[in-house]
């Protein structure tokens, strides 16, 4: 297991709302195990919901599963999850922020917030995602990681539970890629696995 | 929002000044929460440059006091995380009960939603009577609105649900009285608050508690700063005592930690040692 922070080629970020989880367990469970990158995830959940959503995530792969706390290292092939009721930022390329401020979109942690800071903090290493969901969050966010010369894929807004979220990020402008829901974990787990 | 519309030494520029003109010192805050808060504050008071928004810090004193209570977070709400208050109800006030004088210290209070969440928890437990507890936050209208113990009307639903959640079992409306849109809450309560301006970052160790809370106000700082204000609220708090932090804030990084035991790891509440 990787746990240098040294290196990092790569980060995963992954956004959605309603009817996201499908598809972030999915993608989750495809993951390859020899990863250099750090992969993490922001889903709109209800503040309190605790522990439900890692344990899910964690039967899945054989990868490290946390629920970031404040200042922990962004650490290579292992799973970070923003915890519900704050903002998650990257402080730097070496540690995560929080930020219990208003939320953003409705939305806290809202995953336009992640999204900025990922492509702020690692620029064109960048691959965003973003998922099913009902409202615009995600889309500006996606449109900052492409503006900085990193990769964004969408979920196809018709294969997607809610249509809205990744209709945002196209509209916007923001979608590399528009990808089937069923080709996204292969997508996904091919730009990751460790290059030789 | 454009996540580049300052520049980073222009956030140099600007905390520098803020530095020296007043005294503010928001060097040593996390970079990445600071630099979005300032952006935030530009687009939402539409300020077209770095320059339009400095010259306004440094010739308007009422702005000043707006981008200080804007840069800060100042979110709370009554008996956030609502199972901390139940273990503080279960666990910590059947100790403090043993002391003849209760002194604790709200450091970074905001607008005051835990302050009177825990004087309520303290009254119920038959403690207020033989407590104190103080309140201090850098901004001075923070402080002027804990006192005044007004709060939204709109937020009691929501504050009487978490209460219910920590284990409260009396009518959380008792506590308020409801004016138009404002719930004013119960003198009994307010009595028993020290409420002042108290500035971690600059201000030093200025009594000696049982308890101290000091929740989602390190998450601000970079680990040198929160090193420093742990170092404070340490050297304020007796043998024994009870630290509370934020649910995803830690001690495990700090020097302080050995001195220290986990009462309630998830809840983030920590005993210090004798």
């Amino acid at each position: 297991m990787a746990q240098t922070t040294v290196g990092i080629r790569t980060v995963l970020v992954v956004g959605g709302s309603a009817g996201s989880l499908d598809p972030v367990l999915q993608i989750v469970g495809a993951l390859p195990a020899d990863t250099d990158a750090a992969i993490v995830i922001v889903v709109h959940r209800k503040a309190g919901s605790d522990s439900i959503l890692s344990n899910l995530l964690a039967a899945k792969t054989s990868l490290p599963v946390k629920e970031v706390e404040d200042k922990d290292p962004v650490l290579t092939g292992h799973i970070f999850l923003a915890p519900p009721d704050y903002h998650l930022l990257f402080e730097n390329r070496n540690y995560f922020a929080l930020d219990a401020s208003e939320k953003i979109n409705y939305s806290r942690p809202s995953i336009d917030v992640t999204f900025e800071s990922a492509a702020a903090a690692f620029g064109s290493t960048v691959v965003g995602v973003l998922l099913s969901g009902a409202n615009a969050d995600g889309a500006e966010g996606l449109a900052a990681i492409r503006n900085a010369g990193g990769l964004t894929l969408v979920q196809d807004p018709a294969t997607a539970e809610v249509y809205y979220m990744p209709q945002q990020a196209i509209l916007l402008g923001a979608a590399g890629q528009v990808v089937h829901k069923d080709q996204l974990p292969a997508r996904l787990a091919a730009l990751l696995r460790r290059q030789p | 929002m454009d996540p580049n519309i300052i520049r980073e030494e222009e956030i140099e520029q600007l905390l520098a000044g803020l530095l020296d003109l007043y005294g503010y010192d928001f060097t040593n805050y996390a970079r990445a929460s600071l630099r979005r808060r300032i952006n935030r504050i530009m687009i939402v008071d539409k300020l077209p440059s770095f320059a339009e928004l400095f010259y306004k810090i440094k010739s308007d004193p009422a702005y000043l006091k707006h981008f200080v209570a804007e840069v800060t977070v100042n979110v709370t709400e009554m008996f956030r995380d609502p199972q901390v208050y139940a273990t503080i109800r279960r666990e910590v006030l059947p100790v403090l009960a043993t002391y003849p004088f209760i002194r604790i210290w709200h450091a970074g209070c905001a607008t005051g939603e835990e302050v009177y969440s825990m004087a309520i928890l303290l009254e119920e437990s038959g403690l207020l009577h033989k407590s104190l507890l103080y309140a201090t936050d850098l901004n001075h209208n923070m402080v002027e609105q804990v006192r005044s113990g007004i709060f939204p009307m709109r937020h009691m639903k929501q504050y009487s649900e978490n209460y219910i959640a920590a284990g409260g079992k009396q009518d959380f409306s008792q506590y308020y009285t409801a004016k138009y849109d404002r719930a004013v809450f119960s003198s009994t309560l307010r009595k028993k608050l020290i409420v002042a301006t108290h500035n971690l970052v600059s201000d030093s160790s200025f009594n000696e508690f049982q308890m101290i809370f000091c929740r989602n106000v390190l998450i601000y700082f970079d680990k040198t700063l929160q090193e420093k204000v742990l170092q404070l609220l340490d050297n304020s708090l007796e043998q024994r005592g009870f630290l509370v932090l934020g649910t995803k804030e830690n001690l495990r990084f700090s020097a302080i930690a050995p001195g220290y035991l986990p009462l309630a790891p998830k809840d983030k509440i920590w005993r210090k040692r004798q």
